[in-house]
């Protein structure tokens, strides 16, 4: 699945990704292959991306996540 | 007559104004790239949330909430006002600032009799220009403009919310520069607080894909909102930049030209000048071989 990370200012990551970990408001979740579509709003946190070239770990200060067909988009900004 | 040497002097000046104004031109029109492909580069991220704010409201089925919408009977209004740091880019301000007056004395007038205006400048020239004008002014962010990312520009837009919220002031709005082209602006003051809920209301388009929502679609929406408000600012901050930048260009573009008609009559009066002299020159020694012939 791809995932895609951007801030107002730039695109932050964008690639391939077999895990991704997002801190929602309501508590952390992990997206794997295959999830069911969901938009959850972020709270403060650590965003991990697992992909074929390794671990991406970014701060977030919060944002939006929506994973829909193994696309997976957030927008934030970094803190 | 000119003098030889004046005509000579008054050359190698514009000559060397123009080299200036023709590198102004190169470096501004660096700049704007710069300047236009930061606007580009925030088209994704406003795109997708546009996309996911539809997809949201779509399925929304309880009240939304704004805050930030709240309509109250202006006491206090606070105008951003987006200038350049520099000058040398023509009308580029004066025309901020006649927005900028314009806006305080018609449609804030009252506001402006009772001392309730505050004006927030965001570039020194507007600054300069505000002290005068007999306002409360917020100096905090002047300087915002000499490295633009959308970080201070969101501090900016919490510090105005965070006002708004706590009725400090009941309307806000952002004077700026909407980038049309190079070279053309449109000089505009448009209301940024109260939130306009266009787009807020009603399905707008989006999928009915049955989406997981957390926590639901409403407290989403009521999340986004301060992001559509620094957007919002981000946007404008960056189209004046572009602006400005663009106007530069111009001008510094027609002060080249001018500078080269200049040249050109000043080039043809010293060659007349040179001429002059040579004649002169020539029929003092003709008449000087005369007088020892006579």
């Amino acid at each position: 699945m791809t995932c895609d990370i951007l801030t107002p200012d730039k695109n932050v990551f964008s690639g391939e990704v077999t895990s991704v970990s997002v801190p929602g408001s309501e508590g952390r979740f992990q997206v794997l292959n295959n999830h069911a579509p969901i938009i959850s709003s972020l709270a403060k946190g650590e965003i991990k991306v697992e992909g074929k070239d390794g671990k991406h770990a970014f701060l977030v200060k919060g944002g939006v996540v929506e994973v829909i067909q193994n696309k997976i988009t957030i927008l934030t900004e970094l803190a | 007559m000119p003098n030889l040497k004046e005509v000579r002097t008054r050359i190698s000046s514009v000559i060397s104004t123009q080299q200036i104004t023709k590198a102004m031109k190169m470096v501004s029109a660096s700049k704007l790239r710069k300047a236009t492909s930061a606007i580009l580069q925030i088209r994704p991220y406003t795109q997708k949330l546009d996309e996911i704010k539809n997809n949201v409201l779509a399925n929304n089925t309880g009240e939304l909430e704004i805050k930030l919408s709240e309509k109250r009977t202006v006491k206090n209004a606070l105008v951003v006002l987006m200038t350049s740091d520099k000058g040398l880019c023509g009308g580029f301000n004066s025309n901020l600032l006649k927005a900028a007056r314009t806006l305080i004395q018609d449609e804030l007038a009252d506001l402006k009799q009772s001392g309730n205006i505050t004006v927030m400048p965001l570039g020194k020239k507007g600054y300069d220009a505000a002290k005068k004008w007999g306002v409360n002014i917020d100096d905090r962010y002047v300087s915002v403009f000499q490295k633009l990312n959308f970080p201070s520009v969101s501090t900016i837009a919490e510090e105005l919310m965070k006002g708004f919220l706590s009725q400090e002031f009941d309307s806000v709005h952002v004077v700026f520069s909407e980038f049309k082209n190079p070279a053309v602006q449109f000089f505009q003051a448009k209301s940024l607080l109260p939130l306009s809920t266009e787009g807020l209301n009603g399905n707008s388009g989006g999928s009915n894909i049955d989406y997981i929502f957390e926590p639901n679609p409403a407290e989403i929406i009521e999340n986004l909102i301060p992001t559509f408000v620094k957007i919002q600012l981000f946007r404008c901050a960056l189209d004046t930049v572009a602006s400005e930048h663009g106007a530069r260009m111009t001008a510094m573009d027609k002060a080249t030209d001018n500078a080269g008609e200049l040249l050109k009559s000043l080039r043809l009066e010293y060659n007349r000048a040179r001429q002059a002299a040579i004649t002169t020159e020539i029929s003092e020694i003709v008449g000087g071989v005369a007088a020892l012939e006579g």
